[in-house]
């Protein structure tokens, strides 16, 4: 992954911790009647504790007394700090926002990398070089081609889109103030889009052609083919990517750090971003661990369903 | 009905060219197999009959009517993988039934159609499940059940077998050979094999890089084969050449002297080579004879028992030779051995490797496969 992708702590861990579980129930069972969980251990007490540690932290800071505009008020607070997160009406609008970005992302990219890797596996002079091109923004650094957004293509005076507008007879667009979560989807959304490309590209080229060619001789057009043997082929890798995607976007920072503040108002402030006000501008720990330990939750949530159903295809 | 006529196919990619201008005619229910070495451009063939490739001049003409410019879907044709091709992720009965369903046809329709299918092919215990929970002649089935169903005017198999282990093929082969009569229709069948050539097909088409090399039946191939390469390609195991010099020819056919010195006369019209000359005498392996008093002698390099019968690989020269001879011969390794071979048998060829005109047709050679039912099977006909 890119660099510069800002993770809070425990969060990554524990997402995949729940994969993690999965496997060591069936790891104790014996393999040619040998035991092999001390073979595990090694490896799988580093995991443990490289995820607990940081999960420790933030849970017992969760239940602190701790700003560090006020180094008198310490001590334990109890559930304090959730009680007055969950009052906060900024929690739920972050949830809300953190949901709609991923959501809206998802869809993007899931439906544009299926319709790209179909057209980038059809044969055209300077495909090689075309595919290269169309994966490349996922190898932007998140801060930069966030810039690069605001600053070239949506800056309402001198940026692209407005230029389009303009030659077409629009008005110009102020894209942060009336319309910023949508411009901090598309930004994601078009960093991420190359990464659902190479995936799913990958996973059309395993596609048999014979089954191609037997469904043409049933009499399958293009869109028959495309719904009846290249998307059910297409859905492992699409599931694949929707978890994979999910894990990151759950976490998005830099695009809204670097765009519009998490502005205006609360209109970008998804959940990663409402513990970084709360953490680094508010200066209040306890209040941003116990949104980390909401974030872990919800990140765990979300995983559950997708590791199961991502098991589930996987095994099919 | 169904017929096919090619008229001067070719088919180029870019700069190679594949297939370099195929004549030929299928006639109603015939069994066709296309035969020839890997890459010799049958499975093009097939895919430009089949429409999923265009050819590059020529006509393809399906009950008279030209078809160059139809769709695969549209030709009447129905073709089966060598890969098989099953969607993996349908079931049997979808798998089968794919083609109607884009036609719309309604789903009760679909099942009979598929039940029918499935019970000429013992597949009604499988309909539920998916392929990949299929053995490999299983999945075979499904897909020749997925071109039954479509009703085809012809069937197109490419190496349908090869991917099956030998008991299954020898199976498949008698199951095939009996649907084709059991559905009364015309087939086309490509394979590198010459033992499926020789044992399901009416006619067979021998191809090498893309040119037909000869067409005829079964019989015809084995006993008038046109050149050296046909002469080779069919029967196993392969014929022998052995060089020779032709001594003298008239109306009882041609004096050839033999690497050892000795002549012999074989029933071959050597009117065009009575200037004499060096040819190439085409022997199988199944009519050299072993024979104290023989013309030839050679040393064995290695003797394979099969039982029933004994391969001798015999050094003559610089060539080695194959004899089939009985199982129970008594010759070790290094044994050198004396043999003959029936001259009604054997084959003369030039030096452009094409063959001598023999003197007396071969009985069989006009040999069409049902000709082997006795008549009484033959009456519902
Ligand atoms: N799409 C293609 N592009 C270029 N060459 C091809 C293509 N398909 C087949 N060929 C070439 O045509 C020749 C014949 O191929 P094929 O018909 O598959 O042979 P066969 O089925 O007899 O083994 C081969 O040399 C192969 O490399
Ligand atoms: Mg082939």
């Amino acid at each position: 992954m890119s660099a510069g992708r800002v993770i809070p702590a425990g969060f990554f861990p524990a997402t995949f911790m729940v994969t993690d579980m999965n496997k060591t129930r069936t790891s104790g069972r014996t393999i040619g009647g040998l035991r092999t969980l001390s073979l595990q251990a090694p490896a799988v007490s580093l995991l443990f504790l490289w995820m607990i540690v940081p999960l420790a932290m933030t849970v017992w800071f969760s239940l602190q007394r701790y700003n560090l505009l006020m180094p008198g008020m310490t001590g334990f607070a109890g559930l304090e700090n959730y009680e007055y997160l969950f009052t906060d009406p900024a929690l739920w609008s972050a949830m809300g926002t953190t949901l709609l970005m991923v959501g809206w992302v998802l869809v993007i990219t899931v439906v544009g990398g299926t319709l790209l890797a179909v057209l980038f596996q059809q044969d055209f002079m300077g495909r090689g070089i075309a595919r290269v091109l169309a994966i490349s923004p996922f190898f932007v650094m998140p801060t930069v081609s966030a810039l690069v957004w605001k600053n070239m293509m949506m800056h309402p005076a001198n940026g692209v889109l407005s230029w389009v507008a303009e030659s077409l007879g629009l008005p110009a667009v102020d894209w942060f103030s009336s319309l910023p979560l949508t411009s901090v989807i598309i930004i994601v959304a078009w960093q991420w889009l190359p990464f659902a490309l190479l995936i799913l590209l990958t996973a059309m080229q395993s596609l048999d052609e014979d089954q191609v060619e037997a469904a043409r001789m049933d009499g399958a057009g293009p869109i028959a083919i495309f719904f009846f043997i290249t998307l059910p082929h297409l859905k492992r890798a699409i599931s694949v990517v929707i978890m994979i995607e999910m894990i990151f976007l759950l976490t998005i920072f830099a695009e809204i750090f670097v765009t519009t503040s998490g502005g205006p108002g609360l209109a970008t402030t998804n959940l990663a971003y409402l513990i970084y006000i709360r953490a680094l501008l508010d200066f209040d720990v306890g209040m941003a661990s116990a949104g980390g330990v909401v974030a872990i939750i919800l990140a765990n949530i979300v995983a559950i369903f997708l590791v199961r159903m991502v098991a589930k295809n996987l095994e099919s | 009905m169904a017929t096919l006529e090619l008229k001067q196919i070719t088919k180029s990619f870019d700069d190679t060219h594949v297939i370099k201008g195929v004549d030929l005619e299928v006639n109603d229910r015939e069994f066709v197999v296309f035969v020839g070495p890997s890459g010799c451009g049958k499975s093009t063939l097939m895919r430009m009959i089949a429409g999923l490739e265009s050819a590059t001049s020529g006509d393809i003409l399906i009950d008279g009517a030209r078809m160059n410019e139809v769709g695969p879907a549209d030709r009447g044709l129905a073709m089966v993988f060598q890969s098989y091709a099953l969607y993996p992720h349908m079931t049997v009965e979808d798998n089968m039934g794919f083609s109607m369903r884009l036609a719309g046809v309604s789903k009760d329709k679909r099942r009979e159609k598929v039940l029918e299918a499935a019970k000429i092919l013992q597949l009604e215990p499988l309909l539920d499940r998916k392929p990949k929970a299929l053995s490999g002649g299983q999945r075979q089935r499904v897909a020749i059940g997925r071109a039954i169903v479509r009703n085809p005017s012809i069937f197109l198999f490419d190496e349908p077998l090869s991917n099956l282990d030998a008991a299954l093929r020898v199976q498949m082969r008698i199951e095939l050979a009996r649907l084709h009569e059991e559905l009364d229709a015309t087939m086309i069948y490509v394979t590198h094999d010459q033992i499926e050539a020789m044992t399901m097909a009416d006619k067979i088409v021998v191809l090498q890089s893309g040119e037909v090399e000869q067409v005829g039946s079964p019989m015809e191939l084995y006993h008038h084969p046109r050149n050296r390469f046909v002469a080779g390609f069919i029967g196993s195991p392969k014929m022998n050449f052995i060089d020779v010099e032709l001594v003298s020819s008239d109306a009882e056919g041609v004096t050839i002297k033999l690497p050892g010195g000795e002549t012999r006369q074989v029933p071959i019209d050597g009117a065009a080579h009575a200037s004499g000359g060096a040819l190439e005498l085409g022997v199988r392996p199944e009519h050299l004879v072993l024979d104290e008093q023989g013309p030839m002698e050679g040393r064995i390099q290695v003797l394979e028992r099969l039982g029933g019968q004994t391969s001798l690989y015999v050094q003559m020269g610089d060539n080695l030779l194959t004899i089939m001879a009985d199982g129970d011969v008594a010759y070790r390794v290094n044994d050198s051995v004396r043999f003959g071979f029936s001259s009604d048998r054997a084959h003369l060829f030039d030096a452009d490797g094409l063959s001598l005109a023999k003197l007396h047709r071969h009985p069989l050679a006009g040999l069409r496969r049902q000709d082997n039912r006795a008549p009484s099977d033959t009456v519902d006909q």
